[in-house]
């Protein structure tokens, strides 16, 4: 029997390196800002930095489980921040009385109501994201495009795309039943954790429940030979890209209900790189193969607590970047051959 | 220097690896201007060696000691440094650079910093001199045929730090006889100049040419180190197996057995088939319980009936009927539907899904035509790789390993149990035991045969006769893009290779 030790498989586990870096933060945090772990409930609602960590990490953890299929098929998107300006902005346009048309009075604008029933808003919404990963699906699997090239014209075109339906505008959301989803509570937890958790699981149902994600998976790391065992290739990528679209609607969703606004130059800034960061944390290589969408999502949690924890720290805002090019310098150097070789070998050590 | 001097001594080489022992207290000596046989079955530890040998894989336990000095090889790099040269099995050099440029990569001479293209495309054509052969050497690699790329390659290693030891990995597996003959000839020449080789090769007739002495392994163990003119070839074939050859005699009769049965009905009909600049218009029929075999060399066409009949490329004439219905689609998932396999040429780039599991590997074909809904459970997955891993005697600790861990022929059967899976009618092998040896290629021959007992067609490819005339009731030749001939299965080895070669 091939028996491996305890220490082996944990080293083994995709899981252990995301989790290993939270809790390295997380350890950091119980010394220099106790603060962190405090709770309070107010009420009814539970606040802190914690749910904070949760409630603010949401869009990205959503992107980064869309991410995560697209990188597993051997690509990236590149788009998806700009599918969040996108979607936030058809949601913005939707609940206003006007459609957008600004020759209208104060009083009219800044009702709290709209024309537009919430289902469609919302149906709106999310299908315009899905639209635009459906776009991309398209140039990558059909036009074969490669895939930073094709999705890099949504990303330029994007923000356009979303400055087109607001005319330019930022616009401010007055409808409350909409800020519910960035802002409201289920149970003492902030909506969007639940939101997370549903895509979450119809993300995993359809990878681990139906034969899509071996066959995301065989054809990251074969395309030739998933296409010689009948597994269409095209289709695959098509429903990935169209899923990280659906995905990225989401989180824009949830980001404009709580900024209250739409604003296509800054809606789901740079949320791109982050996603890739996750996704890559979670241990799923840019080349395609394996992949495990928790193991994104507790990259998606590293990335934000690092980010509050500096806020709490107090280094200023503008700092934060610098800040986190050092976690990129330590992330991708702990997940280089070099550092596996090293650890391999002080495990070896260890072990005789 | 006399030319029986020791060059290169491994001793008491042992290399674990988790779950494995890939070498298990090995020797190996290799002597100025001889070339040596490094043989065995898949997974007897020839990579292994080969890799404890360049620096790639650290030996557990051993020594190494070249020109009677201890030494330590710590990365491909330094063995190429210590005169250790290695060309492998794919070639890997950059097949849009000119082979001036392959050969002398990071070794560009330069003048005033500046790359001196003169001095080396003169430098390059030199090298390429040393073994006979005047090419163009500006004109990009990818130009060339395989043969005059692995030349390239050779010499390339050649020019690193005037080479010592010359490590061929399975050179030959994709030449044909005349490009074998030249690597032969090379290799000669080397050899007199008093460079020891390392020729490893599946091809028994090819050690008999070109070998002095043998070295067998088998389960990462040392059976013997033999000259070469005082080993039966037979002998070599029971070493290698451990076990004695009745396995091809069995082969023969089955073969006796099946021909005889009766009333066959036609499977897979194919009418005036072709595609411009791949294959010239062809008529084709699959009887029940029937394997036809295809021969030709290498760019013949036989690959490409293959990839028609399967739907990889599009037919732009002619028509396929599968059990009288006429195929309307030609797609590998519309193939798979209709009952037709395909066990494609490269396995490694066309088959073998390397970061799957075994389990998926196995399944992956079947679940693709029930498609993405219609999802096999755990139970049944694990029951059907199970199943074919037994029935195809796949060599491995559990169903869960990653495919990429397999031995080449292990791999190569893993495939057929992903084709066997679907259940097909109609199983199509494209050299499915090339590069495995000589107990695995009976193994599949013994299948082969077992399959049309049951009724299914094989269309069996292949580049070795014999094998080709042994499991084979029809044999059509291949040459220049079309149908040469159509021959009995009783036909004799030179006439096939008569009619190959365009002589008859």
């Amino acid at each position: 029997m091939n028996k491996t030790s305890l220490l082996d498989r944990i080293r083994g586990n995709r899981l252990t390196l995301p989790l290993a870096a939270l809790v390295l933060i997380l350890v950091f945090d119980a010394f220099y800002a106790p603060s962190f772990f405090k709770i309070r409930i107010q009420d009814g609602h539970l606040y802190g930095n914690l749910i904070d960590v949760l409630n603010n990490g949401a869009p990205l953890a959503l992107v980064a489980l869309g991410m995560t299929l697209v990188i597993a098929t051997g690509g990236v998107d590149l788009s998806v921040g700009a599918v969040i300006a996108i979607s936030a902005a058809m949601g913005a346009v939707l609940i206003n009385p006007a459609l957008g048309n600004e020759l209208i009075s104060n009083a009219i604008l800044t009702r709290d109501a709209t024309n537009t029933p919430l289902p469609i808003i919302l149906l709106a919404t999310l299908a315009a994201g899905s639209l635009c990963g459906f776009w991309n699906g398209f140039l990558v699997s059909r036009a074969r495009i490669q895939p930073i090239v094709a999705t890099l014209i949504l990303m330029v075109a994007g923000r356009g795309i979303a400055q087109l339906i607001t005319n330019g505008q930022i616009m401010t959301i007055y409808y409350t039943p909409y800020f519910w989803f960035g802002n409201g509570y289920i149970l003492g937890l902030p909506v969007s954790i639940y939101i997370v958790a549903a895509v979450f699981l119809l993300a995993w149902v359809l990878v681990r429940k139906t034969s899509i994600g071996m066959f995301i998976e065989s054809v990251g790391i074969n395309a030739k030979a998933s296409f010689y065992s009948g597994i269409s290739e095209k289709n695959v990528k098509l429903l990935a890209y169209t899923f990280c679209g659906f995905c990225a609607a989401v989180a824009g969703l949830i980001l404009s209900s709580y900024v209250h606004s739409a604003d296509g130059n800054n809606n789901g800034l740079n949320y791109e790189l982050d996603a890739i960061l996750a996704v890559v944390m979670g241990g799923t290589l840019m080349t395609g193969g394996r992949f495990s969408l928790l193991a994104s999502v507790i990259g998606a949690m590293v990335i934000w607590t690092f980010a509050l924890t500096v806020y709490t720290l107090g280094v200023p805002a503008n700092a934060l970047l610098a800040a986190k090019a050092v976690l990129v310098m330590i992330v991708i150097l702990l997940y280089s051959d070099v550092a596996k070789r090293l650890t391999g070998r002080l495990f070896r050590r260890k072990g005789a | 220097m006399e030319k029986s001097a020791e060059l290169l001594r491994a001793s008491n080489i042992s290399k674990s690896f988790p779950g494995v022992t890939a070498l298990d207290n090995v020797e190996f000596s290799l002597r100025r201007g001889e070339i040596h046989a490094l043989m065995g079955e898949n997974g007897a530890g020839k990579s292994t060696l080969i890799k404890v040998l360049t620096g790639v894989e650290h030996p557990d336990t051993g020594t190494l000691e070249l020109e009677n000095k201890h030494i330590m090889v710590h990365s491909p790099q330094h063995s190429q440094e210590l005169g250790i040269s290695t060309v492998f099995q794919e070639v890997n050099m950059c097949t849009n650079l000119s082979v001036a440029e392959n050969i002398m990569l990071g070794r560009e001479p330069r003048r005033l910093g500046m790359i001196d293209w003169n001095a080396m495309e003169q430098k390059a054509k030199q090298a390429m001199k040393r073994l006979d052969i005047e090419i163009d050497v500006s004109r990009p690699l990818g130009n060339y045929s395989i043969a005059i790329q692995q030349m390239v390659s050779i010499a390339r290693s050649l020019e690193i730090a005037s080479a010592k030891i010359l490590i061929l990995d399975e050179p030959t597996s994709s030449l044909d006889v005349n490009e074998t003959r030249l690597l032969f000839d090379v290799m000669r020449k080397l050899k007199n100049e008093g460079i020891g080789i390392v020729f490893i090769t599946h091809f028994i007739n090819q050690v008999f040419q070109v070998a002095d002495r043998i070295t067998v392994l088998r389960n990462g163990q040392l059976v013997g180190a033999y000259e070469a003119k005082s080993l039966p070839r037979l002998q070599l074939v029971a070493k290698m197996l451990g076990r004695n050859i009745s396995d091809l005699e069995a082969v023969s009769k089955t073969k006796k057995k099946h021909s005889t049965t009766e009333k066959k009905e036609s499977l897979l009909e194919a009418k005036g088939l072709g595609l411009k600049g791949s294959l010239e218009p062809m008529d084709l029929r699959l009887m029940e319980s029937e394997v036809v075999g295809i021969a030709g060399l290498l760019g013949s066409g036989r690959t490409e009936i293959a990839n028609l009949l399967f739907g990889i490329d599009d037919p732009d004439t002619g028509s396929v009927t599968m059990q009288g219905r006429k195929v309307e689609r030609f797609s590998p998932l519309d193939s798979i539907k209709n009952g037709i396999a395909l066990c494609p040429e490269d396995r490694k780039a066309e088959g073998i899904v390397g970061d799957l599991t075994i389990r998926e590997n196995i399944i992956l074909a079947l679940q693709a035509r029930y498609g993405w809904w219609k999802h096999l459970s755990s139970q049944k997955q694990n029951e059907i790789a199970e199943k074919f891993i037994k029935l195809l005697d796949i060599v491995t600790p559990s169903p869960e390993q990653l495919a990429k861990n397999l031995s080449g022929g292990n791999q190569q059967k893993l495939i057929l149990a992903r084709w066997l899976a679907t259940n097909p009618h109609v199983l199509i092998l494209d050299e499915p035991t090339r590069g495995i040896d000589v107990g695995a290629k009976a193994e599949i021959q013994k299948l082969v045969l077992d399959l049309a007992l049951q009724g299914k067609s094989c269309l069996f490819i292949s580049s070795e006769l014999d094998e080709v005339a042994r499991t084979c009731n029809r044999i059509m030749v291949m040459r220049d893009h079309k149908k040469a001939a159509e021959l009995p299965g009783d036909a004799k080895e030179q006439t096939i290779m008569q009619t190959m070669e365009g002589s008859l």
